[in-house]
């Protein structure tokens, strides 16, 4: 077994589909000669031709539009979005095609899309290259959002989002791609959709994160578990829908939420989350829950972007107050 | 507003293309069929503007009367396995392709027998058994999807072609030049049919472009595009079959430009003659250049063909539309439980 990081499981994935699946191509800026501008889709041109992996104009809402017309063809396009910021373009695209061809046709046809793009900051360049917007994706009906925090999430996660018949934007923690390898069977196998993932059991209080913010969570955590507080750790993985089942079962058992993310705070997914395990599992809490978050703001350039995203201090400063409520 | 400027000239003029059409070498019995499609797409259009004026539909719709030759004319050498997109208004889209007619209201009425099972309305046809992949009222919106289909359809290896309506004002939008730039880079047999009606909602074309000859911008993405009368059945017909033939032999992308005028208003039933630039003294000179009326001129003159033929071919076709009319006005709605169904994949 190989020891991968985040980018190269990703490109493993691709590797594995377009191998045992001729409906599947590759399509994007700079993904076939070039390999991506982070590497993604390097070496996957030479390995499987110009008609499967193949390079677009500077267009996204094009690249959106057409993976939806072959998607709804019996083709499954793998899309790649250079920088989160550049994904706005195929919002049109997505919101008015991609997440409703399949109701507005009462099942006739669907979607087999998967839209890649980068996510987050921590690569030091300005706003459009760096900032978090899962929570537009996961406001649209039709649509999945899938985040994956480690190698082998991103490996399973996203070998089931080109099999999974609805469309998939699956945002990947830039500043994961490559912070740790791990390993990896490139064995084919997915994971499964609409599932949190539990990465450590606790008792005295959940702690939901996803993406990138797993890593100062799982940090936090241990670094509370020395001070006696037991934190279960609970990867969302699937920002949308949400495996509301598996929070609210470890909410009933251990009483108290935190819940940390990049984005922004206002209408975040962690808004969300607060509001179900609210109205689902409100006597059960035994303290006010809390969201540590980004701020409300554009996402900052290099010098203050470590300010902007919440770091080990106000992690530990958001679960602290929860377990001291 | 110099009208004479405008690179259309003549094309745009309702004084002029007002004869009988020329139908030298065309098969008459085939003249005849299209003159009945022409028709059945007329009259069901009347018969939703009056039911849209009587409040019997409760939901917008927008009319294409006075431009049915040119869906009947594209769809003529189309197969069932070529992929069709639509826009707004498309009734006629639908129904050249042969979709049915009771299909057609029922979607307008929002009842389970709608050819979208009553999820789409007027706006979002739906037709997979006869190529019609959907119309979108998102100006513009569904030409990145022919684009994609068109892909596809080309690693299919059949020969199909996708074929994507779109209005004069859709070329205002970005994504039209996205598509024109790669369908051209990347020989896709895609054929862009611009229905240019001299008008975007009320705004004519003069007031919204400093030119009015849409494929100025498939030339410009080095497509072979053809401007013709839109209203002249005939070489529409020819044109797209030409052009048609061509993509199928691998010749990459074509723009087909048919200039028409929209006898109704934007949306709904009115003729909104009060709304535009000349559009009250425009419309009654361009209801002088009906495509319908210009056939069956032609088909007089022919001989073989009177006013009875005519008329008896309208009352079996105002039978029809009215018998599916009342079809559809019985049909029930769909279950409250669609609402939920069908927004993800039912998974097991």
């Amino acid at each position: 077994m190989a020891k991968v990081t985040m980018v190269e499981a990703i490109t493993l994935a691709m590797a594995y589909e377009l191998e045992h699946d001729p409906s599947v191509v590759v399509l994007g800026e700079d993904v076939g000669v070039n390999g991506g501008v982070f590497r993604a889709t390097a070496g996957l041109q030479q390995r499987f031709g110009k008609e499967r992996v193949m390079d677009t104009p500077l267009a996204e809402a094009l690249i959106a539009g057409m993976s939806i017309g072959m998607a709804a063809q019996g083709m499954k396009p793998v899309a790649e979005i250079q920088f989160s910021g550049f994904i706005y373009p195929t919002v049109d695209q997505m919101i008015n095609h991609a997440g409703r061809l399949r109701t507005r046709t009462r099942g006739r046809l669907h979607v087999p899309m998967v839209l890649r793009a980068p996510s987050g900051g921590g690569i030091h360049a300005p706003e459009h290259h760096s900032e978090s917007n899962e929570a537009l994706f996961a406001h649209m009906p039709g649509i999945r959002t899938l985040m994956p925090s480690s190698p082998a999430r991103a490996y399973g996660l996203l070998l089931a989002a080109i099999r999974d018949p609805d469309p998939v934007v699956f945002l990947e923690p830039t500043r994961l791609y490559r912070l740790n390898k791990q390993e990896v069977e490139d064995n084919g196998e997915a994971l499964p959709l609409d599932t949190c993932f539990v990465l450590r059991e606790g008792e005295d209080v959940t702690l939901v994160s996803w993406g990138a913010m797993l890593h100062e969570t799982l940090q936090a955590a241990a670094k509370l578990a020395e001070e006696g507080a037991s934190c279960e750790v609970i990867d969302l993985a699937s920002v949308s829908p949400i495996d509301f089942e598996t929070i609210l079962e470890s909410v009933e058992k251990t009483g108290r939420l935190a819940i940390i993310h990049e984005a922004p705070k206002n209408c975040g997914v962690g808004a969300e989350i607060a509001a179900t395990v609210a109205e689902k599992a409100i006597y059960s809490l035994k303290a006010p829950i809390e969201r540590v978050t980004g701020y409300d703001i554009p996402m900052p350039l290099f010098k203050l972007e470590h300010d902007y995203i919440p770091g080990m201090e106000r992690v530990i400063q958001g679960i602290r107050k929860v377990l001291e409520a | 507003m110099d009208m004479d400027s405008f690179e259309l000239g003549d094309l745009a003029n309702p004084r002029c293309y007002t004869e009988p059409l020329d139908i030298g070498g065309c098969d008459p019995v085939l003249l005849r069929a299209q003159l009945r499609m022409m028709l059945l797409i007329r009259r069901v259009e009347e018969k939703i503007g009056d039911m849209l004026a009587a409040q019997k539909i409760p939901t917008p719709c927008h009319l294409g009367i006075g431009q049915e030759a040119i869906a009947v004319g594209v769809s003529e050498y189309l197969r069932p396995t070529d992929r069709v997109f639509g826009a707004h208004r498309s009734h006629a889209h639908f129904l050249a392709l042969g979709g049915e007619v009771t299909a057609l209201m029922a979607e307008i009425l929002g009842r389970d027998a709608g050819c979208s099972r009553g999820m789409g309305g007027s706006m979002h046809l739906w037709g997979g058994s006869v190529g019609f992949f959907g119309s979108v009222p998102i100006v513009a919106g569904t030409v990145p999807l022919a684009v994609g289909a068109a892909l596809a359809a080309k690693k299919d290896g059949e020969s199909a072609v996708a074929v994507v309506y779109l209005g004069d004002g859709a070329a205002e939008e970005g994504s039209i030049h996205e598509s024109l730039n790669l369908a051209a880079v990347w020989k896709l047999p895609v054929l862009f049919v611009c229905e240019n009606n001299l008008f975007s909602s009320h705004m004519h074309i003069s007031l919204r472009q400093p030119s009015n000859r849409v494929a100025r911008y498939a030339e410009a993405h080095c497509i072979q595009a053809a401007t013709v009368d839109g209203n002249d059945l005939v070489v529409v017909s020819r044109t797209s079959d030409d052009m048609v033939a061509a993509m199928r032999d691998g010749g990459g992308p074509r723009f087909l430009e048919v200039v028409t005028y929209r006898w109704r208003g934007h949306v709904g039933y009115r003729e909104d003659n009060d709304v535009g630039v000349n559009r009250s003294t425009d419309l009654t000179l361009w209801k002088r250049r009906d495509p319908i009326r210009r056939l069956v001129d032609a088909l007089t003159m022919a001989g073989g063909w009177d006013n009875h033929a005519f008329h008896a071919m309208d009352e079996a076709v105002k039978t029809e539309v009215e018998k599916a009319w009342q079809q559809a006005e019985t049909a029930p709605y769909p279950p409250a439980s669609a609402l939920l169904d069908r927004v993800y994949a039912e998974r097991h």
